[in-house]
């Protein structure tokens, strides 16, 4: 591992465009994408489903499966390249140095083995412990994940907890390496409501006293705006706005961040009747030119439908549209997002 | 997994599905199988025609010509091509013959399973209750049991209870009984299945409300709904059927010498095995196993098609 | 589990009751079993004699009680054809077909769960082309075609192996065995291979499905995404979740198995109990083919029985009683 400044982020994913190869030519599902995470930060990734968060978390992990391949950009882990190295290279840094959390506790776990020999398997393939520290450990962490009496639970096999405590186990098993970054896709969405409120808020607690850092790909601006520290919007496979959370909240620049934040119900926003964006997301086989967004947009114009925008800065963010050109002069896309609170240093 | 990955894979699929038809890689296999059954089928149907020897015809067996080898082979006759069995009957011709039998019992078996099936499906769903629940476990203990031990009962069972001068004349029906009775379950099932499912559509229901022929309007929606199906099914059971057929008449109790079917030359070439004359075993082995493999692949083919979901 | 353990056994003792049933039926109305009985030139005193001590008199629930409880007893009647006591004929054949059958079983696993695995995991190799292929054919061959094609190669042309019978056999406790000698094992090879072909394309194309539905699973990409080794994740996690199902099969299998001795014991003449049902078809000795029926019944119900205790110690799902285990988060 590289001497990395604290200041460095963790994750610095530059340009990524993934592709999916069909018969009929390549399939752009992620064009373009860059956003950085810095040490102890939780950036919530949010979008429909098919805006491609979901493909961008997979990647980042390295699981990303055929016919899908990144097909352009970077990705890098603490300062190290990690999206040229090779399966068993990536194999060992996962569980390792990037945990994952994935949908739905229900069907992440082997139903056949029970939680504390998923958990040891885990500790003993990335850290050099003999099984007796291993299952100590097990036990540590189910305890930190708010597991009541971890040490019998460590026998129990996983059709033997609820919904919400599985998905602690989960957690548990992400962390079992102590690793510097976490991409919790949808963690919460599975569960139920009283239940989701206590995973997000021990989950921030955890990455905040193990400095780690968080991916949160998920769909409810309500999780975000209760966890995160920044947000990334995507749609269509492109990154349309980042920003503070409070920021994007209150005053989000790209209409299409606008038009999600309506269209939910929070106690953030004193709204009579939630509004619904018109029309739908394009299939990546239709994605019009100039602004994906455009045939939806209420704001469109000309320009809109002939060019597309890159990210430009706007207040301590940044957005893809051409509306806030005006305010703000145009920016790279890389280095837009390069921000408000990560000083990058290469 | 994510919901782009899913979307992106059901395009996918989508484009594999429809390509089914068109894709080079595959389709050269199944033409192949489809020339090899329609040509066997001709060459059955047809062989009073083409055959070169009439092989039942006694008079015209010579012992001079038996156990003659294969023309090609040294001291063949190019008049019996594929060589002559111990009764000096061509084999060619034999084996003409016995396709034709061998598929006349693998049809006849599968419309009788066939008919058998959807009738006791429809009637299981249709009424339902003690009857459905009767028609499903019979079909269950069936299904559990070994189809060739079945037909071997129903076939041993018949020949006990028919009068011995009845049983020349009436074994072919014996099999096609015993065959069909073993092969209906499918056909039930996926019939009974269909038919749930439409009972319980909107539109049945709303038809049942304002008093309408239910059952007319079920009956249009569930035929092209189950036709796929069944036509898969029916398919992959006529190898089936035609597998059952050649063991029942290899194991002796089948096709009687006299009028052979596939599976009775190969009994027959196996009695001549050891005389070191393997062509009047092989021949009637190689046409069984490409004719079952043909429909077999024919089958598989069938079921991608028509059931996209289904790999 | 005690509960689910007698409910499958008072399954079994009905499935049992049926197929009792059906012998039973066969028995008394396939044929008048006085006349087979009986020599041609019988009296008509000796026909009452034997009616009478057949109970064919009694009403016909009685007679179907005698029927279970000599059955029961191992009592299944005199052969037609041979005028022996049937539950010895079947006693003798055994052990014949049950070597067989199990080593066939044993071939089958040992062969087809390896080409299974393989084939699941590396989908595009040629390796894998060529076993799909051979699968399908194997499919399509008729289990008398391969044993005539064994015989011919190796014991007509090349004469390597013994192309009928058992060989010699040593008794054990009156378990006849070939197990034991040169001569038993050479003429097992044959029939064995004749048998499991079509099993191993089977259980080949059964642990591929399987093992694709299984890898696609969310807990075995999670098992990557927590860094395990492709080997852990493989052969650990997805292959133990793949032998669930292979496990019910393969004891379904086993009753198809016996089924298929008859014919493979009828193209070796192994001395199995398939050849004496075969032989009992052909004469229409129903005795013997009632016992026949009743016994693989037993087989079976006891191998599903086995097969879903099996499921008990894979499954952890099933060991633990609902309702006691699950808390509230």
């Amino acid at each position: 591992m590289t001497e990395h400044n604290n200041t460095s982020p963790v994750l610095d994913v530059a340009d990524l465009h993934i592709e999916f190869d069909t018969r009929h030519g390549a399939l752009k599902a992620i064009d373009g994408v860059s956003l950085q995470i810095a040490p102890g930060e939780i950036l919530g990734v949010v979008g429909e489903s098919g805006a491609g968060k979901s493909l961008t978390g997979t990647a980042i992990t390295g699981l990303l499966e055929r016919p899908g391949r990144i097909s352009g950009g970077e990705i890098r882990l603490e300062g190290q390249r990690i999206d040229n190295l090779s399966q068993d290279e990536m194999r060992r840094l996962r569980g390792r140095r990037i945990g994952a959390i994935f949908q739905d506790p229900l069907t992440s776990l082997n139903p056949l083995y029970t939680v504390g020999r998923q958990l040891i398997e885990t500790i003993r393939t990335h850290l050099p412990m003999s099984k007796a520290q291993a299952r100590k450990r097990a036990i540590e962490l189910l305890a930190e994940v708010g597991l009541p009496a971890p040490e019998t639970r460590i026998d129990q096999y996983p059709h033997q907890f609820s919904g919400g405590m599985r998905q602690r186990v989960v957690i548990a098993l992400a962390l079992c390496a102590d690793p510097k970054l976490v991409i919790a896709d949808e963690p919460t969405t599975a569960l139920d409501v009283s239940v989701q409120a206590q995973i997000i808020t021990m989950l921030k607690r955890l990455c905040r006293d193990h400095g780690t850092a968080v991916m949160l790909v998920t769909h409810d601006m309500g999780v975000i705006a209760e966890a995160a520290d920044r947000v990334a919007v995507m749609y269509a496979g492109r990154l349309v706005e980042v920003g503070p959370v409070a920021e994007v909240v209150k005053s989000a620049k790209h209409p299409y961040t606008q038009g999600l934040m309506n269209s939910i119900p929070t106690v953030l926003h004193d709204v009579d009747r939630l509004e619904q964006i018109e029309g739908s997301m394009p299939r990546l086989t239709a994605i019009p030119p100039g602004c994906a967004f455009n045939p939806r947009c209420p704001h469109a114009f000309s320009r809109c439908r002939a060019e597309r925008p890159d990210l430009m800065a706007a207040g301590e963010g940044a957005a893809a549209c051409w509306l806030v050109e005006e305010d703000a002069a145009p920016a790279s896309a890389a280095r837009a997002t390069a921000d408000t609170l990560v000083e990058h240093q290469d | 997994m994510s919901t782009v990955t899913q979307r992106l894979n059901d395009d996918w699929r989508r484009f594999i599905d429809s390509d089914l038809f068109y894709s080079f890689r595959r389709s050269p296999i199944t033409i192949v199988a489809f020339v090899v059954v329609v040509t066997l089928i001709l060459a059955a149907i047809l062989a009073p025609w083409i055959a070169p020897h009439d092989p039942f015809d006694v008079s015209t067996l010579s012992l001079l010509n038996s156990e003659l080898p294969p023309a090609w082979v040294a001291g063949g006759d190019p008049a019996f091509l594929l060589g002559t069995d111990g009764q000096g009957r061509d084999v060619l011709s034999a084996l003409l013959y016995g396709a034709r039998i061998s598929i006349l019992v693998g049809l006849a078996s599968v419309a009788f399973a066939m008919t058998l099936g959807v009738c006791l499906g429809l009637l299981a769903a249709y009424v339902g209750g003690t009857v459905d629940a009767l028609i499903m476990r019979i079909a269950d203990v069936m299904i559990s049991f070994p189809p060739i031990l079945v037909a071997l009962l129903i076939n041993g069972v018949a020949r006990g209870v028919l009068p011995p001068e009845m049983q020349h004349d009436a074994v072919i029906f014996v099999l096609i009984l015993a065959i069909g009775l073993t092969t209906w379950v499918q056909y039930a099932r996926t019939v009974r299945g269909s038919t749930l499912v439409e009972k319980n559509r909107e539109y049945v229901l709303a038809a049942r409300v304002i008093g309408l022929r239910s059952r007319a309007i079920m009956a249009k929606h569930i035929l092209p709904n189950v036709i796929g199906p069944i036509l898969v099914v029916a398919t992959v059971n006529l190898a089936i059927a035609i597998l059952i057929e050649a063991a029942l008449s290899f194991l002796g109790v089948g096709m009687p010498p006299t009028e052979p079917s596939l599976g009775t030359l190969i009994r027959i070439g196996n009695e001549f095995l050891f005389s070191g004359v393997w062509w009047v075993v092989i021949f009637p082995s190689a046409v069984l196993v490409l004719l079952v493999l043909s429909v077999n692949l024919l089958g598989d083919w069938l079921r991608d098609a028509l059931n996209p979901k289904l790999r | 589990m005690i509960a689910f353990l007698i409910r499958r056994l008072l399954q079994g003792a009905l499935v049992m009751l049926t197929v009792a049933f059906i012998a039973f039926s066969m028995f008394r109305f396939v044929g008048d079993p006085v006349t087979n009985m009986l020599p041609q030139d019988a009296t008509l005193e000796q026909r009452t004699e034997l009616q009478e001590r057949l109970g064919l008199n009694d009403p016909l629930p009685l007679q179907f009680g005698h029927f279970v409880t000599n059955a029961v007893q191992g009592d299944f009647g005199i052969s037609y054809r041979n005028q022996r006591p049937v539950s010895d004929l079947i006693a003798e054949r055994l052990p014949a077909t049950m070597e067989m059958v199990f080593a066939a079983v044993v071939l089958s696993l040992v062969i087809g769960i390896p080409m299974g695995v393989y084939t699941a995991l590396r989908r595009d190799s040629w390796l894998s082309h060529l076993f799909q292929g051979l699968s399908l054919t194997g499919i399509s061959v008729p289990t008398f075609v391969t044993g005539i094609l064994l015989i011919l190669v190796f014991s007509v042309w090349l004469n390597w192996l013994p192309s009928f019978g058992r060989g010699e056999v040593v008794e054990i406790g009156g378990w006849s065995t070939g197990l034991l000698t040169v001569s038993g094992l050479k003429a097992l090879i044959m029939p064995v291979i004749t048998l499991s072909l079509f099993q191993i394309t089977l259980i080949m194309r059964l642990v591929r499905a399987e093992m694709l539905e299984v890898l696609k699973t969310d807990y075995i990409r999670f098992a990557r995404a927590r860094g395990l080794t492709n080997r852990v994740v493989n052969f650990g996690h997805a292959l133990r979740n793949t032998l669930m199902p292979v496990i019910t099969i393969t004891g379904l299998q086993i009753g198809a198995l016996i089924a298929f001795a008859i014919i493979t014991e009828t193209v070796f003449q192994w001395p199995g109990m398939g050849l004496l049902f075969m032989q009992a078809v052909s004469f229409v000795d129903i005795p013997v083919m009632s016992a026949y029926l009743v016994m693989v019944s037993l087989i079976f119900v006891v191998i599903n029985t086995i097969v879903d205790m099996l499921y008990f110690v894979v499954d952890p799902r099933l060991r633990v009683d609902a309702g006691k285990n699950t808390t509230g988060a």
